[in-house]
């Protein structure tokens, strides 16, 4: 790798947290929502692991590994809350989550 | 432009447009079959780095296990594309939509245009002003000594479980906790509580 450098990775990390903010933002589904910020984390993974690995320092990869550990429980966690949910309103849209609105 | 290079790019176009369709889909499945295509990506990406242990992981772990779950989760509930039931909410994301990307794409230009041509630094911050210009990774050395307190990057597994059990001992018993506590937590959301059973019942 010669013409790439960490300035790419991050502009690649930043364009894939974009993609994941524009998805949590304009999607209605609750699942997709989630899958989203997934893709978030994933940019901040790039970023991480980009970064630990031009200033030679193992300690980026293994905060990686935590996030990724982190994650994996958020969204066993959140799809449990999203079924118990759905059994208590028949939908995962969130124009039916309004309970403030009216 | 040499072979990695290439790579590079072919991999982010990979990982980026499967994110942007996964985002732009109208059916859930199909969603979830781009995400497995952008994390994979991903991956890959981490193969470019040399982070060839956090790349298994990856495609273990997101396009394996929780893609699975959420495909799962997808089939379970039988959902189906987003209808047109809420044109108001829609509005209002579509204008949300747009504001957010207007912003990153300042931000993205910003930062594309700042730091492509090689940063003149003045003398006292940093010593090396001639690595801006053409920027060169690290050698890999293959050893799992920690120099000092801090960890020597390295692609093999032996440097990652040296520094996940010296250094990071306590997160990662932080970490097995949070997953157990994860687990408990889904088995209590997910079991019955006594009044939807005798609801089932009747």
């Amino acid at each position: 790798m010669n013409a790439i450098t960490p300035h790419h990775f991050l502009v690649l990390a930043f364009l894939l947290f974009g993609v994941g903010f524009l998805g949590v933002v304009i999607r209605r589904n609750v699942l997709l929502v989630l899958m989203s910020l997934e893709l978030m984390l994933n940019g901040i993974n790039v970023a991480l692991v980009a970064f630990s690995r031009a200033g030679a320092n193992l300690d980026g990869s293994i905060f990686v590994f935590f996030i990724m550990t982190v994650a994996a429980a958020e969204v066993a966690v959140g799809l449990a809350l999203l079924v118990a949910l759905y059994k208590k309103r028949k939908s995962i849209f969130t124009e039916d989550m309004g309970l403030l609105g009216n | 432009m040499s072979g990695p290079d290439l790579l590079f790019y072919l991999f982010a176009t990979l990982s980026v447009g499967g994110g942007l369709l996964m985002v732009l889909s109208r059916h859930p499945v199909s969603a979830a079959l781009f995400m497995i295509v952008s994390l994979v990506g991903v991956a890959s990406l981490f193969v470019l780095l040399d982070a060839f242990f956090l790349a298994i992981l990856q495609v273990l772990v997101y396009a394996g296990a929780v893609m699975v779950l959420f495909l799962f989760i997808i089939m379970l509930l039988d959902v189906g594309p987003e209808g047109a039931k809420a044109s108001r909410m829609k509005f209002v994301s579509g204008v949300a939509g747009l504001i957010s990307v207007g912003l990153l794409l300042v931000l993205l230009l910003d930062l594309g245009l700042e730091s492509m041509e090689p940063s003149d630094c003045t003398a006292d911050d940093c010593d090396s002003c001639g690595e801006s210009a053409a920027f060169a990774w690290p050698e890999i050395r293959d050893e799992t000594a920690a120099n000092g307190s801090s960890l020597v990057f390295s692609p093999s597994v032996k440097a990652f479980g040296f520094g996940l059990l010296a250094k990071y001992m306590l997160p990662l018993q932080v970490a097995g906790f949070l997953l157990l506590a994860a687990m408990v937590g889904v088995i209590i959301l997910s079991k019955k509580s006594k009044g939807e059973e005798s609801g089932l019942n009747q």
